[in-house]
């Protein structure tokens, strides 16, 4: 933990985005958490993107459960809306909010024992749903509030700090999130911010449930020899089948790629994703595939990071429920109260 | 690029800007912690030890530190160094206990100073403790050189240059003063092991154009004339008066006349306002105290009327320049310029003169009139007789004259005992952990927000009313905290243990400033654009470190690091920590030899 504010100065020529805003904008206050905690680059992830994307920071809501995860939104985004729920119960406060106000950016922080262990009910359902979200678990398979136990998403036979081994089978957040529909699947590595940040760049784009299981070694209790979360373990295991370009699309492409290493994707909103694959025959566009390729390199004991899958066209709750345009607040009287005659045509629907 | 070797002293004294560029490497930011602290006795002898003269330069000093600052490139101005400096001295107490205190145990060698400036005492304070019996001869009548005969008073107390003259007297060095030395040889005849030349640059530069003779007696050369009013032979002036030239001596002249009666006082020099040698503070305290400053007229001729000036015609000009950027001042063709006026006085430089040594001494002259030295030795090609100050290398200001002596004082003990003079000694420097706890330190981290703090001036009304009141009032307790708090302690130094680091990201995360980067290491240039921010002020040294599990290296632009310890306090391994780097140049002496 650090006493001190971080300073006002900064680089005299620190760039500004669109808005005019520098990159120092978007942060929030100085992290209590450990020293080095892999939480802090996903902070700062997170604050590069949104710069970078020039977003308003009045548009974001930033959502969180209980755990050192959970504690990030206060390290982030220190102009944005927030909400820090109940243990586990992000999912469900996030899917009222967007449902009242379809308008703002959610962003869903969560960790591994709030989404894998309480919240694991929670977090399938707003995926199944179709949230428009980006969902990040902050994974450092321990639970490092508490002093270190393992967590619903450490490997079995992983060494705890003690030198316990762990017998039970683990929870694979990414291989859920495929099965129950989510339209973007990606996973990354705290420890390297070059791929991680154009996942979330591209998952806050995606109009649909986006969710990023991020590896986030645990300083303080799970960085040893004999952890699979460790800074040495995943950058030995570190399987990356693609790197990300995010092209908004007010900008002009003009790189040239060797052809058949890249793959572009048009999104709904013009913005391009520009592929760079480095596993030529991984297609990100078959979730069966998918599901098959992480189970079997896990089995190997790599950590397959990048972009999974994609559905470039998703459809999110909104679609499925029809649900009137505006956000909830900005709907008048009239549209409130739409008169006699309207309530009884509604009313004869049901009889 | 290859790996940075933090053990050579110039490295981490590259990063304390002030220091470097400080003539006589005083470490500025130690002593300006001191102050905050309120340990002024301390800050003072500091300051004495490195610089001899803290009062004085307090006031006086060109300030070679204030640009360099590193305050000034991350935020808008820099630290006022040379202020803090006359807070220490200001509020110090009595420190007489605290200097060399005397008889020393003579040595048997006799150094003969010529001059009682600022070079020359600072080699007899050198000296003297050593056991070298040392005179000071000065054509003055009280010693200080130019320090007391050139800065008015309104900027620097008598009592202040008695003071820190008196320490240095006071220590057994014995003065000869009021007799102008007129013979080298005759200093040498008396058997005088060494003689050590600091006499200035004594002759104020004249302007001769047509009226010069016709109008000389309301004609004066400036720094005669600052002399003769120093010592009260001169004191009135005309009401109207033009000041011819744009260096500081021009600026005292300005202000002097001001204070003597007169009331329509005009600056004007040759060049535009920007190149004027004049510090920019000193040329702002002349116009505050409603003297106007004309640029781009060249003067051509004084008028005068039955012995008595009546004024000064100036031409026209304006800057032209060429393909390779030279200026030349280029007459505008528009009609001259007559200004009216009482008495001129002419500050357009300073040139040296010896004509007291003998051209068969054995002392070699260049073509410039300046003596043939050693560069670091100050040893003349007589090597009995070395040179300091501005007889040295020509006018320069008091911090090089005390820098001069320091390094002369060492090329005559060394010459003395019979060593190598041209074996110049190393600083002496130490590297201390400041961590205390987890996240505390041995030093104030938090970055003060504060703007610099102006220095409260006396009422212009009661300060043009007398020569001696001292217009400068210097910071108050309060505002010298405040302004020592702006000091970014930039000789606590982020120093890299590679092997410690896991590469979690953690200080390139939360360095408010975006020195650090990890990235594959290349050449300087191709490197430099690869950074997260790449730097504006390319004198600053990269901090490269490698031995990283990735095979990355570590790059560290120094340029403009707050020294905040942040990339310490995230660091989960203690691969970085914050050291504080003491260098101290050393001086003649035991510290010398021992090495």
């Amino acid at each position: 933990m650090t006493y001190i504010a971080k300073p006002k100065l900064h680089h005299p020529s620190l760039p500004t985005n669109r808005l005019g805003y520098t990159r120092r904008d978007y942060e929030g206050s100085v992290s209590t958490l450990c020293a080095g905690c892999g939480h802090d680059s996903i902070s700062a992830a997170i604050i590069q993107s949104c710069f970078e994307l020039s977003l308003p920071p009045h548009r974001i809501a930033k959502l969180s459960g209980i755990g050192c995860s959970s504690k990030t939104p206060t390290y982030f985004l220190g102009n944005s809306h927030g909400f820090n729920s109940v243990h586990g119960r992000m999912p469900s406060v996030l899917t009222g909010a967007n449902l009242a106000n379809r308008d703002l950016i959610y962003m869903g922080v969560s960790g591994d024992g709030d989404s894998a262990s309480i919240g694991l009910g929670q977090f399938a359902h707003s995926i199944r749903r179709g949230v428009n979200m980006v969902y990040i678990v902050m994974n450092n398979g321990v639970y490092g509030l508490t002093k270190g136990q393992f967590s619903a998403t450490a490997d079995k036979g992983s060494k705890s700090k003690r030198g316990v081994v762990n017998s039970d089978e683990p929870i694979d957040l990414v291989g859920m999130a495929l099965q129950l529909g989510a339209t973007f699947v990606a996973r990354s590595f705290s420890g390297d911010k070059q791929q991680l940040v154009p996942l979330i760049k591209a998952a806050i784009l995606h109009k649909g449930a986006a969710f990023i299981d991020c590896i986030s070694p645990c300083v303080a209790f799970n960085n040893h020899a004999g952890s699979t979360k460790s800074f040495d373990y995943v950058r030995e295991h570190n399987e990356a089948l693609n790197r990300l370009d995010v092209i908004p699309e007010r900008q002009t492409i003009e790189v040239d790629y060797e052809p058949g290493s890249i793959e572009e994707v048009v999104q709904h909103d013009g913005s391009v994703l520009r592929l760079n694959k480095l596993a030529p025959e991984y297609d990100p566009h078959d979730r069966i595939a998918a599901l098959t390729h992480l189970q079997e390199r896990h089995a190997e004991g790599e950590v397959v990071t990048g972009l999974l899958y994609l559905d470039p066209t998703p459809r999110d709750l909104h679609d499925h429920l029809a649900t009137v345009e505006k956000p909830l607040n900005a709907l008048d009287e009239a549209e409130l109260c739409p008169g006699q005659e309207i309530l009884q045509r509604f009313n004869a629907q049901h009889r | 690029m290859k790996a940075t070797d933090v053990s050579n002293p110039d490295y981490f004294h590259k990063v304390v800007d002030c220091q470097w560029a400080c003539p006589a490497h005083t470490p500025v930011p130690e002593y300006i912690r001191l102050i905050a602290h309120g340990r002024h006795a301390d800050a003072y002898m500091i300051n004495w030890k490195s610089n001899v003269f803290p009062g004085i330069l307090g006031r006086t000093c060109d300030r070679p530190c204030e640009p360099a600052c590193r305050r000034g490139r991350v935020e808008k101005d820099p630290v006022a160094i040379c202020r803090l400096k006359r807070v220490a001295a200001d509020n110090k107490g009595d420190i007489a206990a605290r200097l060399p205190q005397g008889p020393f145990p003579k040595n048997g060698k006799r150094v003969a100073c010529i001059g009682a400036g600022p070079a020359s005492l600072t080699v007899a304070r050198d000296l003297t403790p050593l056991g070298y019996e040392v005179v000071v001869f000065d054509g003055d009548a009280r010693a200080g050189g130019m320090i007391r005969s050139q800065i008015p008073k309104f900027r620097l107390p008598e009592s202040v240059i008695d003071e820190e003259v008196g320490y240095i007297v006071d220590l057994g060095v014995e003065t000869r003063l009021g007799n102008h030395v007129s013979s080298l040889k005759s200093v040498l005849a008396e058997g005088f092991d060494a003689v050590f030349v600091g006499c200035g640059a004594p002759r104020g530069r004249d302007l001769d154009v047509p009226g010069r003779k016709e109008a000389a007696a309301n004609i004066h050369i400036g720094i005669d004339w600052l002399a003769s009013v120093s010592f009260g032979h001169v004191e009135k002036i005309g009401r109207r008066v033009v000041v011819l030239g744009g260096g500081n001596t021009a600026m005292d002249c300005c202000r002097t006349a001001r204070r003597l009666g007169g009331e329509d006082v005009k600056v004007i020099v040759r060049s535009g306002f920007e190149e004027m040698k004049a510090s920019p503070w000193e040329k702002e305290d002349a116009m505050a105290e409603g003297i106007p400053i004309m640029n781009f007229l060249v003067p051509k001729s004084f008028t005068h009327e039955g012995g008595r000036l009546t004024g000064v015609v100036f031409e026209k000009v304006a800057p032209k320049f060429d393909d390779k950027g030279r200026r030349s001042l280029v007459p505008t063709g528009e009609p001259d310029l007559h200004v009216p006026c009482d008495d001129v006085l002419v500050a357009i430089g300073q040139e040296n003169a010896f004509p007291w040594i003998e051209r068969d001494a054995g002392v070699e002259f260049d073509r410039w009139g300046l003596p043939v030295l050693g560069e670091k030795t100050f040893q003349s090609t007589n090597p009995k007789v070395f040179f300091g100050g501005d007889a040295a290398f020509g006018p320069k200001n008091i911090i090089w004259a005390v820098a001069h002596g320091h390094e002369a004082a060492i090329s005559i003990d060394c010459f003395l005992r019979g060593e190598d003079v041209a074996v110049r000694p190393p600083p002496m420097t130490t590297l201390v952990s400041q961590k205390m706890g987890i996240h505390e330190w041995a030093y104030d981290n938090d970055i003060s927000n504060e703007l610099r703090q102006k220095v409260p001036h006396a009422a212009p009304d009661i300060a043009l009313r007398d020569i001696k009141v001292e217009v400068e009032l210097g910071f108050d307790q309060k505002l010298a905290w405040a302004e020592a708090q702006r000091c970014l302690n930039c000789d606590v130094q982020t120093v890299f243990t590679p092997k410690l680091c896991i590469e979690c990201d953690a200080c390139v995360d939360i360095c408010p400033m975006d020195c650090i980067t990890f990235t594959e290491n290349g050449e300087e240039e191709e490197l430099r654009g690869r950074l997260m921010a790449p730097a504006l002020n390319l004198a600053q040294d990269l901090y490269v470190a490698e031995g990283l599990k990735t095979g990355r290296a570590m790059i560290k632009d120094e340029d403009v690091c707050l020294h905040c310890g942040l990339c310490a306090e995230r660091c989960p391994t203690g691969a970085w920590d914050m050291r504080k780097f003491y260098l101290e140049m050393t001086q003649a002496g035991q510290g010398c030899r021992t090495r």
